[in-house]
């Protein structure tokens, strides 16, 4: 391997071939090389730690949505929003990932949901919550109480998608301020994704953002995703979104805290 | 944005690759495939590989990357078609009925160990 100061030159290796070789399973030749063939996937840590988490989620009945954006695209607002209304029929649980800071924690306190605030700042993983950070945060909710859990990603419009964290759907948000063409620059986001809350729509008049147009983006990345057109500011379009919300809910029956039945 | 993370599960992954038992051994190469559609830059990569495995015994490593193609097949016609573009409508048949056959891999194909005598 070249020197790191010569980032082009570690690049030869950077070739296509047909790797047909990866259909035995040991090959071991007289010059005593090997080449050991174990095709794995890289993120496979993450994926074992997310498969359990969502087998133990479905056992307890959980909806679990993993909730990802760019920055400053309104989640926070939006999830706030999302709580007033949804919390009278359904129990959630929040937990909001950022780098630093607790300021989304505090907007959504007061809600009557539950916030678990994730902030990732260990080496090299800042830009995405991985199933392991969901997971340990997970431990301090009580997922007999609630059915559904929304985690707040990081903003990040890259790293989410790639990283399973146990979730039933994938929703990304995009604000009509960022530009129509964002879902080409990012489409393994939105081809991931099941649903798309399109927010800020009151500022459409002000803006020359081409709604349709953008709408056609998407749907030619991924024809089957729900698309919602939603203000956080003015509550419009939040009929259509919460009621989908609450269409994946099973809800449970309420407990008291020794287990009873309540109405 | 993730590509350290990756640098040192490529590590680990090849180091328990090693047969049991073997002890004089060079990792040669590392083989990786990243598809076209993973979030995943080649540049970035091959610099953060290059600083974690500096100064270790995998600082003669040669990761070898291959960049895998999207390549879609249409649920309704059929047709195999490698794109450059997300744009996921079959151009036969209009359908946007697709399966992702190839290219979202994060994956390591091989790893060539050399057994010293």
């Amino acid at each position: 391997m070249q020197s790191s100061s010569d980032p082009r030159g570690i690049c030869q290796g950077y070739f296509f071939h047909d790797s047909s070789y990866n259909k035995n399973s040991l090959e071991i030749d007289k010059t005593k090389n090997r080449e050991v063939i174990a095709t794995k996937r890289i993120l496979n840590v993450n994926d074992t730690i997310a498969k359990g988490m969502r087998a133990k989620f479905r056992d307890k009945k959980v909806f679990v949505l993993n909730m990802m954006s760019s920055p400053g695209s309104g989640k926070t607002t939006l999830l706030r929003k999302t709580l007033q209304i949804v919390m009278q029929d359904i129990e959630c649980a929040i937990i909001v990932g950022d780098i630093c800071t607790t300021n989304d924690a505090d907007r959504l306190s007061g809600t009557g949901a539950e916030v678990i605030q994730i902030n990732t700042d260990k080496f090299g993983g800042d830009c995405h919550l991985t199933a392991s950070s969901v997971g340990r945060a997970m431990e301090s909710i009580d997922l007999d109480k609630i059915d559904v859990l929304i985690v707040e990603n990081i903003g990040n419009l890259v790293c989410p998608a790639e990283f399973d964290i146990g979730e039933n759907k994938k929703i990304v948000v995009l604000s009509v301020t960022e530009g129509e063409d964002k879902p080409e620059k990012y489409p393994l986001m939105f081809r991931e994704s099941d649903v798309v809350l399109l927010n800020k729509i009151d500022l459409l008049p002000y803006l020359d953002f081409d709604i349709e147009l953008t709408k056609r983006i998407i749907k030619r990345i991924n024809p089957n995703i729900s698309i919602f057109e939603v203000s956080a500011k003015t509550g419009s379009g939040f009929d259509l979104w919460t009621n989908w919300l609450k269409n994946q809910v099973v809800l449970k029956p309420k407990v008291d805290k020794f287990g009873g039945k309540l109405d | 944005m993730h590509e350290m993370g990756i640098a040192l599960e490529i590590i680990d992954i090849a180091i328990a690759s090693i047969p049991v038992g073997m002890e004089n051994f060079n990792i040669k190469k590392i083989n990786v495939r990243l598809g076209q559609m993973s979030s995943v830059n080649v540049e970035n990569l091959m610099f953060c590989f290059d600083a974690v495995s500096k100064d270790s015994f995998l600082s003669k490593v040669d990761l070898s990357l291959e960049v895998i193609p999207v390549v879609i097949k249409c649920q309704d016609c059929g047709t195999r078609r490698t794109i450059k573009k997300p744009i996921f409508v079959c151009k036969k048949c209009g359908s946007n009925s697709l399966k992702i056959l190839s290219g979202k891999e994060i994956e390591i194909s091989s790893v060539e160990i050399k057994e010293r005598e």
